[in-house]
């Protein structure tokens, strides 16, 4: 199970979080500057999962931003550290090469794109296309 | 959207940072959120921020609640909070308008409005009850993408008690046209099964209508329900295994569209998905793994090209295979894929490699033997996680034979990790090889001694109880024990000797405790010299006042010769009017206790561990001073749970006329309150009610002993090995040459420092050897000429409540001494130990929950099934192997039926269980007021049972024997008959009675059988005769309660009668009054457990409303009412 989805970048500064197992609010962002920590502390020659508490951490860098999503031990690390990459090309087709930029001018949609992909902690989607569907057919009401 | 940020951003190189950006300063010139990111990047102190954010959220609430602002303003604000909560600042006032937001907005600020609500809100935040007007809307909306929307949030949040207000509105988009209607219908519905399971209970064939769906995604959705179903039940869904081996066919053949790929491969996550649902239903399912081993094949054969998506598969795949039925040549290819991933140079998959290992051993341990030089690279690996994984990896490989090297590898790992949650996951791991395997007394106490100061006071606290009891109890022989006490108390006083300021509190009390039971021991040292340094650590800065009372009553145990007497005197002087009370009483014992001798040895006997002292747990001893102050006006006692429970129920009461979640809610809150009383508050219970006091502290006791230890279990063992022998038994290894063979002699050489010279190599072997000896084939294990069970060293002593039945029937050989002594025994050292920490470890128990854990093997699931199916006719899940097939035909029993039950209708005697010397069958007898269990004996051996004596318990039900005294004898081939009275304390939908027989065959040596007896809720359901009115004032003081549709009989004329009459014949309700569209029905468990049933017809269906008293009944009684309902 996925327990959260963070995008934070090398300033330590969080672009997006999303939480499937209740966290209070104030203990977020110990949380965050913690998990931030654990991932610039590792190079590229490490693996992408990193040990913390008593979850998993698999994170992938795109430049200067972290995508890093927690995880339950009972996970396959691996299909999440693809997930992660899925979620960023899917992105990336929606704002067409996606920047740092993009996810903080638009924190919204990325919500949205988000909650088409992963809800309750599972993956429910991952065809970009359908994942886009329904972003798209609102933004086409609003303009059209 | 707006435009102009977009083709701005579009233009931009890729992810670059936002400093270096010419455009960012137009874009945030154009937004409000582009002003707050970019003040918030410009600051430098975290002080900055937050006055920053204040302002903002200030101007924010200034907005939002000004009649003037358009929903587009609003939407633009929600975004805004939604940032500041993001950095962590709460803007609860912000709540209510992101409803408002999501009722009144166009499709963008709507979905805005819905977005801000699951992100701000919790499951069970009171305010999520306005949502359920803007759902039921926009789910009738025509507009598609409304219906969208409405259907995303459901399925992420929404309030359990309103389901049923929108359940049809969902149902129905089941069969819609649109695939994402029906596909986030499902999701829906998925999250109302995980967060209410009984409300979607009569839609279960339209998952498998959605599994069938034409489109991948609603399939691929409803597989989301059904792992969760399988995982609950496998066995009912077996059926559907060879529509799963199809799916999966399907995709790994790429039948899918296109655009299902990632990187070329079909729906990876999909695959996943099925391939784990497919090892739930092959786990120990020869049948069921065959019709999968081709697709397994396939999809390892598919999976070739070098991409990580198609190895994570590979990973679930492997997985797969090792959980379900085994099949040779699929297992020689799912380890060569492992090798594949543990020697890949990419870490990821190497880390992924050991973790399918580490899977993979507990099944085929011989396979680490492939891989140990990888392993060992693995465990001086650069990086923690491959290090750790490693680890785990070897706690599962440990034997009595590598336990040293292993051990010693986690101790080197803690000393370097600085994680608290790893420190106690390891210090536990370290202290239960410990336990098991121990070489020795020196290497036990040595590595105990490590455990101690590295885990400290984050460690488990069971970790020091279970240590100090092990010491306390001692193994087989006296000398052995002696020994190894004399070893810790020499131990402890050197660290005493040294710096004991630097050692952790938990240990200091472990050293306290052990040097004042065994410091007496060693006779070269003199108690006031142990006196001496114990009051050394009184004077530490460092000892909390726990620890000093601690030394205290080690003090107090010591303090028996005259030359000590200084020293006591002096300390209790000095904490006799300390503040801390608990400090002053110990304080006063010593002194007292220093100075009478008489006394101080009737206190603490010296060999006092041995002797039973009884404990009066249920304080009887002041049932004068009770009755005295009841006399006087005092208020009776109520447990501390009984009093909550009567707090919440005066609450529920106030609320009852906006209660719409409230109810239930406190009704699981006082649920789980009753589930875990402390220790204390029932041995103050006055009424010392010793079968619920063993009963409850069971469960506490089970927790503790979550892992399986290996003494005990088995029993005495004939012979002992001598240790030094077990700690040199070597295996035959490939690796070894006869040089390292030699070195391995010498009792350090197995430690290797890693060096770059190429003797390095060698080390490495030698390491291999050392860590992988004893995991070879069993024909190599009978080469050493021991099995590995005579090498194991600390076994506690067999006891009757450290056993749990390991077959079938079990019968218990006790030592001649009898079992009152042992329970006795067992009883002190556990009030001792739980004295030591708040550990409730109460071994009292013998009859409850151990057995009961243990006895529901997987394979017994099938048999809570059908109790239920069969509706009132009880299965007993027979505990015997013999039973099945060839059960006995008993009705013959039937003639020992009490002649006051003869004329009463009975249940169906079933045989319980069998061994050589009893027969127990069981049936109930539903009699008007309650239920009465009849236990039929049959004494089948040719010897007489002396002293039959049976317990029988269930957490949710109240036993009372009718006749409680022991049958004194049981002449060979004739039958005693025990009676029961149950009622129900809590209701379920099922209840298990556990049921333990002790017996003497022989003189001397106590037999036990056990049993399990399940029956099901509606054996206790009574009609309850009320009028109208009575019913109506009952409905209103009710305060739980429950809803659901039901299915209505709509082939009969008259629906609604026909319906409540197949309720009532079937579950013995009485029906009060039917009006048209509606009617009442009303039952009883006892005359004070109520449960009143308000139905009527709509839409089909039968809505029904459930309340009671009593929480739990209406859940558990519609479930009854539903199986009824579904089976006619």
């Amino acid at each position: 199970m996925i327990k959260f989805v963070l995008m934070v970048n090398q300033q330590g500064q969080t672009r997006l979080s999303r939480y499937y197992e209740p966290v209070e609010l104030s203990r977020r962002a110990a949380l965050e500057a913690a998990v931030v920590r654990c991932c610039l502390s590792r190079n590229k020659e490490q693996c992408s999962f990193v040990e913390y508490k008593d979850f998993r951490l698999v994170y992938r860098q795109y430049a200067a931003l972290y995508v890093v999503m927690g995880v339950t031990h009972s996970e396959n690390e691996l299909s999440i550290y693809e997930l992660i990459q899925n979620f960023v090309e899917v992105l990336d087709k929606y704002f067409s090469r996606v920047s740092e930029l993009d996810i903080m001018f638009n924190l919204d949609s990325v919500h949205i794109i988000l909650d088409e992909m992963i809800q309750n902690g599972h993956v429910v989607e991952t065809n970009k296309s359908r994942v886009l569907a329904p972003l798209t057919a609102i933004n086409k009401m609003v303009d059209g | 959207m707006s435009d102009v940020m977009e083709k701005t951003l579009t233009a931009l190189p890729s992810l670059l940072s936002l400093d270096s950006q010419p455009g960012s300063a137009k874009l945030s010139a154009n937004s409000k959120l582009g002003n707050l990111i970019r003040g918030i990047t410009e600051l430098t102190s975290k002080h900055e921020e937050e006055k920053l954010i204040q302002r903002e959220l200030s101007s924010i609430k200034e907005q939002v609640s000004s009649p003037n602002t358009t929903m587009r303003q609003m939407k633009e604000l929600m975004v805004r909070t939604i940032y500041c909560e993001m950095l962590g600042y709460e803007a609860s006032f912000s709540y209510i308008h992101a409803i408002k937001l999501a009722q009144q907005g166009n499709v963008l600020e709507k979905r805005v409005g819905y977005l801000a609500v699951s992100l701000f809100l919790n499951e069970s935040h009171e305010l999520l009850l306005l949502l359920v007007n803007t759902v039921l809307k926009d789910l009738q909306s025509t507009n598609l993408i409304e219906v969208c929307m409405a259907l995303t949030v459901v399925s992420q949040m929404f309030p359990k008690d309103m389901i049923p207000a929108i359940l049809p509105l969902v149902e129905e988009k089941l069969s819609h046209s649109k695939e994402i209607i029906r596909r986030k219908a499902v999701l829906a519905l998925y999250k109302f099964y995980l967060i209410a399971p009984n409300q979607v209970q009569h839609i279960h064939n339209k998952f498998r209508k959605a599994l069938c769906d034409k489109d991948p995604g609603v399939m691929s959705a409803s597989l989301h329900i059904y792992l969760q179903l399988i995982q609950e039940n496998p066995e009912g869904y077996k059926d559907l295994t060879m529509s799963f081996v199809t799916i999966l066919k399907q995709v790994v053949m790429g039948k899918l569209p296109m655009d299902f790929n990632y990187h070329c491969v079909p729906a990876p996550w999909l695959q996943i998905h099925l391939l784990r649902i497919l090892s739930l239903l092959g786990k120990n399912d020869q049948s069921m793994s065959e019709i999968m081993y081709e697709i397994l094949d396939e999809s390892l054969q598919r999976a070739e090209m070098n991409h990580n998506i198609t190895y994570a598969i590979l990973y679930e795949c492997v997985k797969c295979i090792y959980t379900i039925h085994p099949k040779p040549d699929l297992l020689e290819k799912a380890a060569k894929c492992i090798g594949s991933f543990v020697l890949s140079p990419r870490i990821n998959l190497k880390y992924l490699g050991l973790k399918a290992l580490t899977y993979v051993v507990q099944q085929d341990p011989k396979l680490v033997l492939q891989h140990q030089m990888t392993i060992i690279e693995c465990l001086d690996h650069p990086d923690l996680i491959i290090k750790r994984e490693t680890l785990e990896l070897l706690f599962r490989i440990t034997n009595a034979q590598n336990v040293t090297v292993i051990v010693e590898k986690m101790l080197d790992f803690l000393q370097v990790s600085e994680d608290n949650h790893t420190t106690i996951d390891l210090v536990g791991k370290v202290a239960e090889l410990a336990e098991k395997y121990a070489p020795d007394n020196e290497w036990f106490i040595e590595t105990m001694n490590t455990v101690f100061s590295v885990g400290g006071d984050v460690m488990q606290p069971d970790i020091p109880n279970s240590f100090l009891k092990l010491l306390l109890e001692g193994f087989d022989s006296v000398e052995e024990d002696k020994k190894l006490r004399l070893f810790a108390v020499n131990s402890y006083v050197s660290l005493l000797q040294g710096e004991p300021s630097r050692l952790p509190q938990r240990f200091l009390q472990v050293i306290c405790w052990v040097l004042g039971e065994y410091a007496h021991l060693n006779e070269d040292v003199e108690p006031d010299a142990v006196l001496r340094l114990l009051a050394k650590l009184l004077d530490m800065k460092s000892s909390t006042s726990e620890t000093k009372s601690w030394v205290l009553i080690a003090m107090t145990k010591l303090c028996s010769g005259g030359a000590a007497f200084s020293v006591a005197h002096e300390v209790s002087e000095t904490y006799g009017s300390s503040m801390d009370t608990m400090l002053r009483q110990r304080a006063q014992e010593l002194q007292h206790l220093s100075q009478d001798s008489a006394l101080q040895s009737r206190v603490f006997p010296r060999s006092g561990s041995q002797e039973p002292v009884e404990v009066d747990s249920s304080l009887s001893f002041l049932d004068g001073f009770v009755s005295e102050a009841l006399a006087a006006g005092a208020a009776p006692y109520k447990p501390p749970h009984q009093r909550q429970e009567e707090m919440s129920r005066s609450k529920v009461l106030s609320l009852e006329p906006y209660g719409l979640s409230l109810p239930i809610s406190m009704s699981s809150c006082s649920v789980t309150d009753r589930q875990s009383p402390t220790l204390l508050s029932m041995s103050s219970s006055l009424s010392g009610d010793s079968a619920e006091l063993s009963h409850k502290a069971s469960s506490t006791t089970l927790k503790l002993d979550g892992v399986t230890r290996v003494w005990g279990r088995e029993g005495y063992l004939v012979q002992r090995e001598p240790v030094q022998e077990a700690a040199q038994v070597e295996a035959p290894s490939p690796l070894r040459s006869p040089r390292q063979q030699g070195d391995e002699d010498s009792p350090h050489s197995q430690t290797p420092t890693p060096t770059p010279t190429p003797e390095s190599e060698q080390e490495k072997q030698q390491l291999a050897s050392s860590l992988f000896v004893g995991l070879a084939s069993p024909s190599s294990v009978s080469l050493m000429g021991k099995s590995e069970q005579t090498s194991q060293r600390f076994r506690r002593k067999a006891r009757i409540q450290d056993k749990p039945p390991t077959s079938g029937e079990q019968i218990n050989n006790l030592p001649p001494g009898g079992a009152a002594d042992l329970l006795l025994d067992s009883n002190v050292s556990s009030e001792l130990v739980s004295s030591l920490e708040q550990t409730h470890r109460n071994s009292l128990d013998l009859t409850a929950n151990g057995a009961c854990d243990a006895e529901l093997p997987d394979g017994d699931v099938k048999e809570i099934k059908t109790p239920l199916s069969t509706d009132d006719s009880v299965l007993a899940a027979g505990l015997s192997p013999h039973e099945g097939p060839d059960r006995p035909k008993d009705l013959c029993l039937t003639s020992y039926l009490p002649a006051e039950l003869s004329g009463l209708s009975h249940s169906e005697i079933t045989l319980l269980c069998t061994n050589q010397s009893l027969d127990l069958s069981a049936c109930h007898v539903q009699k008007e007021d309650c239920v009465e269990l009849v236990v039929f004996i049959k004494n089948s051996s040719d010897s007489a049972a002396h002293q039959l004596q049976m317990q029988i318990s269930c957490e949710e039900i109240e036993v009372s024997c009718v006749c409680d005294s022991p049958v004194e004898e049981l002449k060979s081939h004739s039958v005693t008959v025990c009676q029961y009275f149950l009622t129900v304390k809590r209701p379920s939908v099922c209840f298990d009675l556990v049921g333990m027989v002790y017996y003497q065959l022989a003189a001397g040596s106590l037999q036990t059988a056990q049993f399990l007896y399940k029956l099901p809720l509606t054996s206790f359901i009574r009609p309850l005769a009320v009028s109208t009115e009575e019913y109506g004032t009952m409905w209103l003081a009710f305060s739980h309660d429950t809803k659901q549709n039901l299915p209505l009989m709509k082939d009969e004329r008259e629906p609604l009668t026909a319906t409540l009459n197949l309720l009532k014949t079937k579950l013995q309700l009485h029906v009060v009054e039917i009006i048209g569209e509606e009617g009442i029905v009303a039952c009883c468990l006892r005359p004070d457990q109520q449960c009143l049933l308000h139905c009527r017809m709509h839409a089909g269906m039968l809505a029904a409303w459930l309340r009671s008293p009593v929480p739990d009944l209406p859940d558990s009684l519609l479930y009854h009412c539903q199986r009824a309902l579904q089976e006619r």
